[in-house]
């Protein structure tokens, strides 16, 4: 049945025409207005993407047993050549369809808890200019037709990330990890550019139907032909794969995420937690045929790279204070394990259970992930301060909070019947069946993932209490709605069939828990994690302090994140800035300028010499110019007679 | 040789010409050296005689000598006394100024003497009046209503442009 | 040929000893209004060359003859121009000699 679509494309042109209207005339009116403004535009993209998703998934729905890709809207934009045309438009198949929900349905409930949360800030209207444009940023990334048109929006997203981050423009540290994260991308994004052009050179095309059919001409092409032990497919997927994992703060390229954190919470929530992080593992699904088919080591990069990130990730959020940093690394973690399901999957049919749930977990994380950020953005309004010494006993000051907070940490420890538990247990059962040394880091890093989530619960909302300064308050309603929400999102996502309507060859199949060994083991882990939490944080101890000495060293390690801000550090001042910047500065100010200089120099004081000439003497112009006229016939009549 | 009627007349009429220009140029008084300038316009009236074109010389006699010369006495006389002597131009200079133009004198003659000028067979025709007035606001090939439109609107130009050029500024 | 009885070139050279007379007043004078006679001496001989050329060369044509007629339009027009130009001179430099007028060097 044909359906017309075209109406999605107000889904991502709303929250533009909002972040114009705001941002223009924002100023005028009281901030509240501007406020009320975003969340209604977000609401009427929510609606709108609700809509498009019952439409597609239940209106137009299987033809022949597989899901479409439907384009719905095309315009053609630069004609590169006869075939090469770079197009923006919307392309719905089931995981951009999925990502519109994720997208709007998190951008809204933070829209609406900013409303609460950043009330009496300076700059609001500001804020939910951006947050538009960020949303309609994202909403172009997701449905994009081709690639080009994702690489253009992603780095839009890019940009508004870097304006969200450095939100209070007036703190060093939050300029500073703005300009951080926007470098860092941008040279995650170089990797990614190359990757385009390499692509598109070698299929000649950008668009994702063509690009992405299994038995097109496009994945055919250029798998033939090798570079260094690896098929020029597969280096340009490799390439795409750095774009992705800047943007979703993979290992080597995550020292930004943790930073970016200086920005205003709910920012984090939406960017740093379910939407923009993502992008990459949206990435890697969107082209997931070309990996699977034509570059299969592209996908076993995928997979370590993912599986080192989360444990890396892991460890370091132990041994965090600021609750913030430890929910930052936790979503690297997380985003780990999505691109692991990713890299440990086949494609078609039951194969293809590792994308299906890389998808999945994506989804529920998306929810719970920016359930917690919201929960600590309420706890830093309450307490003002982001660090967890100085907070405990907050479950009597803040119970809504409490209750949300403690769903949310259930849910990312995978204890069942909550959703991230069928989630993360589909892709442990993928990774189980294709590469047992992923599995049992994954498995490790699920029970560290318990550990570190309910020490952050237990330090937090147990323990002993400090005193504070004036006793916390609940947040008002226009914050906790959002949490409740998110929180009965959080438990419930887990139940939808999702392998009902994502996969990776777009055909439905069925999945059921592997309840031995996999999905048992991940309980036993996740449990094994809370209880060791318990223990250490439930009450003041000075156990915790105990263990961190025994393994004094290694504790140091990771409370330093590793020392890898300090080896890119290393690397760029001493050896980049040193030894090339430094010496092209000298040729440039010295030799160009230099160079330049000289001609002025010269112009300037033969000029300064040569100025009596202009004496302001008419007589002397008149002279000069007959007998110019007079040289001249003398010259040309009589001398050079041709 | 037998000198006719017009050699006689072409050697008087270039004689004063040739004599009241050098006096143009070289008299030490400003109003003098108008008048002088007025016999020079008025030989040269003169020679449009001598070729037969007596409306180019009546409006030569009526618009370069009564018109222009009134104008330029009028400004001496706005400008400077009228018995006032120039101060001596210094010598280099006028050496100088000697030397490019005999240069170029004789550059000039020398080319003219040299080149051999086409004999026309056309009789000329009387030229009336009636003809210059037709090609003046003529049209057609040999019409010339477009420069005449044009001048007319240059001259207006320069009229506006010579009042608000003269005009005291107000203060 | 017009049966003056004086060939064309007398009347060039003429014109030709006319025009460098004005060059050198305009070269040598220094009163601005002695310069603007010399520039009309200039012009009047460029008017003989036009008038000798369009009688003995192209006596039917008359576009010499014509060019005449508005270089003499021109001429008013410029002297007209040049005249309010040197008053207002005056007015502000109270001189009219050229070499006083030297605002516009470097």
């Amino acid at each position: 049945m044909e359906y017309n679509f075209t109406y999605t494309i107000w889904i991502a042109l709303v929250p533009l025409l909002m972040f114009i209207f705001i941002g223009l005339t924002g100023h005028k009116y009281k901030p509240a207005i501007s406020g009320i403004l975003g969340t209604t535009g977000l609401f009427v993209s929510t609606v709108l993407s609700y809509i498009t998703a019952y439409q597609y998934f239940f209106v137009v729905g299987k033809v022949n047993g597989a899901y479409e890709k439907i384009p719905a809207f095309n315009v053609t934009w630069l004609n590169l050549t006869e075939n090469l045309h770079i197009d923006l438009g919307v392309l719905l198949d089931p995981i951009s369809v999925m990502m519109l929900i994720v997208i709007t349905t998190v951008s809204f409930m933070v829209h609406v808890y900013s409303n609460g949360y950043m009330k009496g800030e300076k700059g609001f209207h500001r804020f939910f200019a951006k947050l538009s444009l960020f949303s309609f940023s994202m909403l172009g990334l997701v449905v994009a037709t081709n690639i080009f048109q994702m690489y253009i929006f992603w780095e839009l997203v890019g940009v508004s990330s870097y304006l969200l981050i450095s939100f209070y423009y007036e703190r060093p540290t939050a300029v500073s990890a703005g300009k951080k994260a926007f470098i860092v991308t941008r040279f995650a994004d170089l990797g990614f550019l190359i990757g385009i052009l390499i692509l598109s050179f070698n299929t000649k095309t950008f668009d994702f139907i063509q690009l992405t059919d299994p038995n097109g001409a496009a994945i055919a092409q250029g798998s033939g032909v090798a570079f260094m032990g690896l098929s020029v497919m597969t280096w340009s997927l490799i390439f795409v794969f750095m774009g992705g994992a800047g943007k979703s703060a993979m290992f080597p390229l995550h020292i930004w995420l943790p930073d970016a954190m200086e920005g205003p919470t709910p920012v984090s929530a939406l960017i740093h937690a379910a939407t923009m992080v993502v992008a990459g593992v949206y990435l890697v699904a969107r082209l997931f045929p070309i990996y699977s088919i034509s570059a299969p080591e592209g996908l076993l990069v995928v997979a370590y790279v993912g599986a080192f990130s989360s444990l890396f990730a892991a460890i370091i959020a132990c041994t965090q204070f600021d609750i913030k940093r430890v929910l930052a690394y936790s979503t690297m973690s997380q985003i780990g394990y999505m691109m692991v399901g990713l890299g440990v999957s086949g494609y078609g049919g039951h194969e293809g259970l590792g994308y299906m749930a890389s998808i999945f977990h994506l989804f529920t994380h998306a929810m719970f992930k920016a359930l917690l950020f919201l929960g600590a953005g309420a706890i830093i309004h309450a307490v003002h301060t982001n660090v967890m010494n100085e907070m405990g006993g907050l479950r009597k000051h803040l119970p809504i909070t409490h209750i949300t907070f403690l769903i949310a940490c259930l849910t990312i420890a995978g204890i069942p019947g909550l959703s991230a538990f069928f989630s993360k247990d589909e892709i442990l059962t993928a990774a189980y069946h294709h590469n047992p040394v992923i599995f049992w880091t994954q498995l490790f890093v699920a029970g560290l993932t318990a550990f570190y989530m309910f020490r952050l619960y237990f330090r937090v909302f147990w323990n002993k209490e400090p005193h504070y300064h004036h006793t916390p308050h609940e947040s008002p309603l226009v914050m906790t709605i959002p949490l409740m929400f998110l929180a009965a999102a959080s438990i419930f996502a887990g139940y939808i069939p999702f392998s009902e309507f994502i996969s990776s060859d777009l055909k439905p199949f069925e999945t059921e828990i592997e309840w031995m060994p996999v999905a048992s083991l991940s309980i036993l882990a996740g449990i094994i994690g809370i209880v060791i939490a318990f223990i250490l944080y439930k009450k003041e101890s000075s156990l915790p302090d105990k263990i961190s000495a025994s393994f004094k060293f290694f504790y140091r390690w990771a409370f330093n994140k590793f020392y890898f801000d300090e080896l890119y550090l290393f690397v760029t001042k001493k050896i980049i800035f040193r030894f090339i910047s430094v010496p092209i500065a000298w040729f440039d100010r010295h030799i160009v300028d230099g160079t330049m200089n000289l001609f002025a120099w010269i112009t300037n004081a033969v000029s300064f010499e040569i100025r009596g000439f202009q004496s302001g003497q008419l007589q002397q112009y008149g002279y000069a110019f007959i007998s110019g006229v007079i040289l001249l016939i003398l010259v040309f009549v009589y001398i050079f007679t041709f | 040789m037998e000198l006719t009627f017009n050699q006689i007349m072409f050697i008087i009429i270039s004689g004063v010409i040739i004599l009241f220009s050098v006096l143009t140029v070289t008299s030490k008084r400003i109003l003098r050296a108008a008048t002088f300038l007025l016999f020079v316009l008025v030989a040269t009236a003169g020679l449009y005689f001598m070729l037969n074109y007596q409306f180019l010389a009546a409006v030569q006699l009526t618009l370069y000598a009564g018109g222009i010369v009134v104008l330029i006495i009028f400004s001496i006389l706005l400008t400077s006394h009228i018995s006032q002597k120039f101060e001596e131009v210094s010598i280099s200079k006028k050496i100088f100024a000697a030397l490019a133009v005999i240069l170029g004198m004789v550059l000039c003659i020398i080319t003219i003497l040299q080149y051999e000028y086409s004999a026309t067979t056309i009789a000329a025709e009387e030229l009336n009046m009636k003809i210059i007035g037709r090609s003046l606001l003529g049209y057609g090939r040999e019409g010339y209503a477009l420069p005449f439109e044009v001048i007319s609107v240059l001259l207006l130009a320069a009229m506006v442009g010579a009042i608000v050029v003269a005009k005291k500024v107000k203060k | 040929m017009l049966n003056t009885g004086i060939p064309l070139q007398f009347f060039i050279i003429l014109a030709t000893i006319m025009f460098f007379i004005g060059v050198y007043g305009f070269l040598t004078r220094r009163n601005l209004i002695t310069i603007l006679m010399s520039v009309e001496l200039i012009l009047n001989s460029v008017n003989i060359n036009f008038v000798a050329f369009n009688r003995y060369l192209y006596p039917d044509n008359l576009q010499g003859h014509f060019f005449t007629l508005f270089v003499i339009a021109v001429a008013a027009a410029e002297s007209a121009v040049a005249i309010a130009i040197i008053i207002n001179i005056y007015r502000r430099f109270t001189t009219i000699n050229v070499e006083d007028v030297d605002e516009m060097k470097y």
